[in-house]
């Protein structure tokens, strides 16, 4: 047998603008759960991709069991024994638990010439499947009625009925429960005992030194180092995830926060594993940066904030006023913007004229007696902001879809610049946008809070929450667990350790 | 991107195809029939179009914002026959209230758009505030209203209008049917709304990106519920218009036009996809479907056969409308 169960060497994935992996390694001994960390964006899922054939990868190799092998597709992979448990489980919620776990590969029966599916075989292996991972469920249940780990452990018992002799684990427990998580821990060690090689990706510290065998660390697309889990302590595996020099990318400004501007005390989501008991102050002039994993429920909080999403308790005042926030009109009236993460989703009206983009939020306010818009106004107010904000545009009248992220971001801002705002929150500003514009966004950020905005900041890029906040909040799982406000103690150890106190 | 003039000419061709081909076939039957190009019919096919055109103006609100109205053709229906029983003359033997004086022809066609803007409220609340989706909810408002017109006329037709309602259709101003004219004012107004007031511009948000539009402070509820209201209220309108025209109704008046109102913003630009679609997108869409009529009537194509040509026109028209906005991606 070879000493390694799965071995891939030099893998190189390049994404527009970006590139992504950088000759990367990992090499997995056969019946282990080898945990992969790394920042957000540190290329982990992108690696488990490329493995699973979801994407193609531009240089490397993968060897399973010592042979080289060729995976194009997750077909190719599963035919492999590679089976992977998504980040975000991708099932058919409206069909039953077995449609799900036998999807593309029903089991046949031929009645003459007619091919029928199987339903007796389908139900009955579907049994015995999810016994094997130690659930009791109907197969004929509908996917959608279970529990988040229910589902994943249909997915768990897909990959085992599979034969899968390697499983990756992308972040399974992002959103399970804890009971759901020792569930799940049950099953991964059965599986071990049996045999099976796993790939476990998390952020969770305690998890890791629980269930892993050996740790690799990857950080900004390359590989740093693999070690027993033994060896290193939590503190160690942080240090190795973030440590690297910071490049100066960011403008300076001196920060002069002034009086608060809003206020926000014991804010609840109406779920009870999103945002919980939440408090924060915020200041004229100046840049709070929300830290936290993927999951940690900033952008929720936010949402909340501004009446996307339920709240069950809690208060915001805005100057010392208490609001009441139910819809994103109440927010915008109270004086708050929200650019939103899903910049595709939620932000642009993609078929709209950059004209209408930045007007959608202010045509209540340019009005001919009280009915006839004011175009004239309205016109020169975007034509003022594409100036002002050097929008790349031939003209106010072109379709926003034609500008580049950057670009849109940027008629994004001035929609809520138009609106003007004390408030403006920006959920990963910069996210999928190249860096000079990068850099174009970080100098408006920091033109508004001089100008005596106040604004919230979401990020998960580490060195873009130290370069630019004044203070930053940190959350996770749904809890504020660490404020900094102290320029000396705005480290990324600092916040990782907050970010990591489940 | 520069583009070489090969191209331009290919993309207007592409862009316009439908409406090319329609003036070809247009001035070819012009050409081999005598009388074809004659006021007489000119104004036969205005008028045809001016009802249609009001259905379509109410419907392209709906499309804009991805939605549908199913309940148009039963709604016209509805509108023709309040607009019938309000103008029977007092000596027609069949009239449905017998001792009551025929009311004034403006404001029968204001009782017609407002009870059925009512209905349209009640759709546009089940959109709106219970997601219903608008395909479902207006099928519901579909057959609600068919049965409310069935036990309000007994099913029996209406007729002997009073003159002044048969003169809407009949009566000229500037030598043109006053049917026409309504329907210029309501082309006007409609392109107002979309255009200079801040609900049109909030129904192209919405239909551009919903998620969006709630996060930009649009009232989506409300504006959903005044469009499928102004859309039933022009389709009262349009059975008011139909029932002059014709110097009756049943409410089977304006059965099926729902499909074809789609069909032609369709045509004319309106993407059902939601966000895209212009005042002027309704008129081109209504006039190609009513020139593609009445030109394969005169080139002596089998009526039964003119709808299978129908057909065929939306599957091309369609085709090449969806292609222009695919190719942007």
């Amino acid at each position: 047998m070879a000493e390694y169960k799965l071995e891939l060497k030099g893998i190189c994935k390049s994404f527009p603008g970006v590139k992504a992996l950088d000759n990367v390694q990992l090499s997995l001994r056969p019946g282990t759960v080898h945990a992969l960390m790394g920042e957000n964006g540190a290329g982990k899922s992108t690696l488990m991709k490329c493995l699973f054939g979801i994407y193609k990868m531009d240089a490397g190799e993968i060897y399973l069991d010592g042979q080289k092998i060729e995976v194009n597709n997750p077909d190719e992979a599963m035919k492999h024994g590679i089976a992977m448990v998504h980040q975000e489980l991708q099932p058919v919620p409206a069909r039953s638990v077995a449609e799900n776990l036998y999807l593309g590969r029903f089991p046949t029966k031929n009645i003459g010439p007619i091919k029928l599916i199987d339903h007796k075989t389908m139900y009955a292996e579907t049994e015995k499947w999810l016994k094997e991972v130690k659930m009791d469920f109907d197969p004929k249940a509908q996917l959608g009625t279970l529990s988040v780990g229910q589902m994943q452990s249909v997915e768990i018992a897909k990959a085992v009925s599979q034969q899968a002799k390697v499983v990756i684990f992308d972040e399974p427990t992002s959103s399970l429960s804890d009971n759901e998580v020792e569930a799940l821990f049950r099953i991964m060690n059965d599986l071990r005992d049996k045999g099976v090689t796993m790939v476990y990706i998390s952020h969770k510290m305690d998890e890791i030194k629980r269930i892993a065998d050996d740790i690799t660390v990857m950080r900004d697309g390359t590989y740093v180092g693999t070690w027993p889990a033994a060896e290193l302590s939590t503190d160690q595996i942080i240090a190795k995830m973030v440590g690297r020099e910071l490049t100066n990318v960011y403008p300076e400004r001196d920060s002069k926060p002034g009086e608060v501007v809003m206020e926000v005390k014991n804010l609840s989501s109406i779920h009870s594993n999103s945002f919980q008991d939440v408090s924060f102050t915020l200041r004229k002039g100046e840049i709070l940066g929300f830290g936290g994993l993927v999951g940690a429920q900033r952008t929720e909080l936010m949402e909340g904030i501004f009446g996307i999403r339920g709240v069950a308790s809690g208060e915001v005042y805005m100057h010392g006023k208490k609001v009441k926030i139910k819809r994103p009109i109440d927010a915008m009236n109270a004086g708050i913007g929200l650019i939103t993460e899903d910049r595709r989703g939620n932000g642009i009206f993609g078929c709209l004229s950059i004209k209408d983009n930045v007007g959608v939020s202010i045509y209540n306010k340019y009005l001919k007696a009280k009915i006839i818009l004011d175009h004239k106004k309205i016109n020169s107010i975007v034509d003022e902001s594409i100036k002002k904000l050097s929008i790349k545009t031939p003209s106010m009248n072109e379709h926003i879809a034609n500008l580049s992220g950057g670009n849109q971001q940027k008629v994004i801002i001035s929609r809520w610049l138009a609106n003007d705002p004390d408030v403006l929150i920006m959920d990963e500003p910069t996210r999928g946008i190249d860096v000079g514009a990068k850099h174009e966004i970080y100098e408006i950020m920091n033109e508004l809070a001089s100008q005596g905005k106040a604004i919230i900041m979401i990020s998960s890029e580490m060195s873009e929450l130290l370069g630019m906040a004044d203070r930053i909040c940190v959350m996770c799982n749904g809890k504020l667990t660490g404020e900094i406000d102290q320029p000396e103690e705005m480290t990324q150890a600092r916040v990782m350790s907050f970010a990591t106190k489940f | 991107m520069a583009k070489t003039n090969q191209q331009k000419v290919k993309d207007f061709l592409i862009n316009n195809g439908v409406i090319i081909v329609m003036f070809i076939l247009v001035i070819y039957t012009g050409l081999t029939s005598n009388n074809f190009f004659t006021s007489n019919n000119l104004m036969n096919i205005l008028m045809n179009m001016s009802s249609r055109l009001v259905i379509a103006l109410g419907i392209a609100g709906c499309v804009i914002t991805a939605g549908c109205d199913l309940s148009a053709g039963r709604m016209i229906g509805l509108g023709a026959c309040i607009s019938g029983v309000l103008l029977q003359r007092i000596d027609y033997s069949g009239k449905f209230f017998p001792d009551m004086e025929p009311l004034n022809v403006v404001v029968v066609a204001l009782i017609a758009m407002a009870i059925c803007a009512a209905f349209g409220t009640v759709t546009g609340f089940f959109i709106a505030y219970l997601s219903v989706p608008p395909f479902i909810a207006t099928l519901a408002m579909m057959e609600i209203v068919y049965g409310l017109g069935l036990i309000f006329t007994g099913a029996t037709p209406l007729g002997g209008y009073v003159k002044e309602y048969t003169n809407v259709a009949n009566g000229k101003f500037l030598g043109i049917n006053y049917l026409i004219w309504i329907a210029i004012i309501v082309a006007i107004v409609t392109w107002f709304i979309f255009n200079m007031t801040r609900h049109g511009k909030y129904m192209y948000a919405i239909g551009g990106n919903p998620q969006a539009a709630e996060v930009a402070g649009v009232p989506v509820k409300t504006t959903l519920i005044l469009i499928y209201m102004k859309a039933a209220a022009m389709y009262g309108l349009a059975g008011f218009m139909l029932g002059a025209k014709a110097g009756g109704a049943s409410v089977q008046t304006g059965y099926g036009y729902e499909m074809e109102a789609i069909a032609a913003c369709t045509i004319g630009g309106v993407s059902v996809t939601g966000g895209r679609g212009k005042v002027s997108s309704a008129i081109i869409g209504v006039a190609v479907f009513e020139l593609l009529k009445v030109a394969l009537q005169y080139l002596g194509v089998d009526a039964n056969a003119q709808y299978v040509a129908i057909g065929i026109v939306i599957f091309i028209a369609i085709s090449l409308d969806i292609r222009k906005y695919i190719a942007k991606k």
